[in-house]
């Protein structure tokens, strides 16, 4: 019985951060990119996480929890937003949106 | 139980490659609550139970109930009965049932084989966590309150519904169609006081 070598937690982190940034640059609908920003901070807090457990600190679950709040905060903002955008312009495309600037 | 972890790392990697490349924003919401999950399990296999729990109940609990409610409001619009047919297919459910009946499966041998997780010395518990938090992080757990209270004030403010001004014409038929039931109520509640 062998722990798990702290790289792999860590490379699984960076691989959910990428997967999450290429979903904030590929998709356009802003439902997606908010989803794809929850993975991001989700791959932060895991690797937060993973390296409280590599020197078996609880610092690492501290952080991810004030990640947590970040998240929660952000969400019900970004989500009251996204509303408000749907109501006014009938459309969640981010490049149609942008065309209404000036 | 280092392969645990492993499989876990797999189905979040694959939930949440599925997650970014769906189309339906519903497909993804289920999806994306698999890869919470599966990262929920991470957590546990790398010795944080207390960050897998909250992880559970806050993210995949929570917040993506949060953004499923926000779905459903969006596609008010467009709801029909055919939309609603569509939740029976199994084309919806079918590809998260079988990651999320993974993730089963291997909390389920995990209880049946025990001595699952870390070594007793490496896990870092619930007491631990909370000690440092009131400890050494009073301060940013103020803080945290603080941001949670300004993203509630921030919603509530937000999300309210504005008075038409800027869309009058897009709401100008729906406001000359509702009339009639309102004087109704009105006439309905002077009848009642007479």
């Amino acid at each position: 019985m062998s722990t798990v070598p702290i790289e792999h937690a860590l490379l699984l982190a960076v691989m959910l951060f990428a997967l999450g940034l290429i979903g904030v640059l590929v998709r356009r609908n802003l439902i997606f990119m908010l989803m794809s920003i929850e993975i991001m901070l989700n791959a932060t807090s895991l690797a937060f996480v993973a390296a409280g457990a590599r020197w078996a600190e609880p610092d690492g679950q501290v952080m991810f929890i004030l990640v947590l709040t970040l998240a929660a905060a952000e969400v019900s903002l970004a989500l009251a937003l996204l509303m408000q955008v749907f109501r006014r312009f009938r459309t969640l495309d981010a490049d149609a949106l942008s065309e209404l600037r000036g | 139980m280092t392969f645990a972890f492993y499989v876990f790392a797999i189905v979040a990697v694959a939930a949440t490659i599925l997650t970014i490349t769906r189309v339906n924003a519903m497909h993804a919401l289920l999806y994306l609550i698999v890869s919470l999950l599966a990262v929920a399990g991470v957590f546990f296999t790398l010795g944080a139970p207390f960050a897998a729990a909250l992880e559970v109940i806050v993210y995949a609990g929570a917040i993506m109930i949060l953004y499923v409610f926000a779905v459903m409001m969006l596609n008010l619009g467009e709801v029909t009965l055919q939309e609603e047919r569509r939740w029976l297919w199994p084309q919806l459910w079918i590809g998260p049932s079988i990651l999320a009946a993974i993730l089963l499966v291997e909390l389920l041998y995990m209880l049946m084989v025990g001595n699952v997780g870390p070594p007793p010395g490496e896990e870092v518990g619930p007491a631990a966590v909370a000690a440092r938090l009131f400890g050494p992080y009073l301060l940013a757990v103020e803080l945290a309150s603080m941001l949670l209270l300004a993203g509630l004030v921030g919603a509530y403010r937000i999300g309210r519904i504005l008075e038409p001004r800027l869309s009058a014409e897009e709401t100008a038929p729906e406001s000359e169609a509702s009339p009639a039931p309102e004087t109704e109520a009105v006439e309905g509640k002077r009848a009642v006081q007479a």
